[in-house]
């Protein structure tokens, strides 16, 4: 299990590589990359600028994979998400979840995509092509999507 | 006691750092917010609205009822946008 916050790019093949090479326990792999699109709320946009909070990102985020690791039989785990400018196209963030079955795999994957929309403090800063920027706000489908993965005990830990 | 300001919080107030020794009336999170906000306009602007802001405690997510005895790292953001 790890976790990273780079301003550079990743490579996601050497990542997953990286992660399971000799790990004969793994069955399955899942991943999940996302990408800065040219398009949001109907209006265009060029670029967009991510701004985290140094030391509570990088805690929230240990938080959340251990989160994972309690709830799923993972072998192993890496999220890496990027901060500062990126352009249409670029990479932003990458979750890797990797287990002697694909349920679990897939699963934690998605818990650790959904969660850290909502609980790492990151906030996107978007550019439109004139030049004008805007922060993106909050959607309620990320509220609702890390809310389906909430126990009793999940809840205990959120505060 | 350390305040950080994030995203459209920092750009309204034009902070995104500062220490700060608040008076002995400011409890918890919520007083130190109203006591911010008379430090002018900017602040009284970008505070206004306690529904729109999230709130760290010493890099914990916290709320308005969150004691704070004066030592503390209190960070101020918009709900996060991250992934």
């Amino acid at each position: 299990m790890a976790v990273r916050v780079q301003r550079e790019d990743f490579d996601v093949g050497a990542e997953i590589a990286a992660l399971t090479d000799g790990n004969a326990q793994i069955g399955g792999v899942t991943s999940f990359v996302g990408l800065v699109r040219d398009m949001a709320d109907g209006e265009r946009t060029s670029a967009m600028t991510l701004e985290h909070y140094p030391g509570m990102t990088e805690k929230m985020l240990a938080e959340i994979d251990a989160e994972a690791h309690d709830r799923w039989p993972l072998e192993a785990s890496l999220i890496v998400h990027r901060y500062g400018r990126l352009e249409a196209g670029d990479r932003i963030v990458l979750v890797i979840a990797a287990s002697p079955h694909r349920d679990a795999a897939f699963e934690a994957c998605r818990f650790l995509i959904d969660w850290l929309k909502t609980r790492a403090p990151f906030w996107k800063l978007e550019e439109t092509a004139d030049g004008a920027t805007r922060w993106v706000e909050a959607k309620d489908s990320d509220d609702d999507a890390a809310a389906r993965w909430e126990t009793n005990e999940g809840k205990k830990r959120a505060g | 006691m350390k305040i950080l300001y994030f995203a459209w919080l920092r750009q309204r107030t034009g902070i995104g750092e500062e220490d700060v020794t608040p008076p002995a009336a400011v409890r918890d999170v919520a007083s130190l917010i109203e006591w911010l906000k008379e430090r002018g306009p900017d602040f009284a602007e970008a505070l206004q609205d306690t529904t729109a802001i999230r709130i760290a405690v010493d890099q914990e997510f916290a709320t308005l009822d969150t004691v704070l005895t004066g030592n503390e790292e209190v960070a101020l953001f918009p709900p996060m946008t991250g992934g």
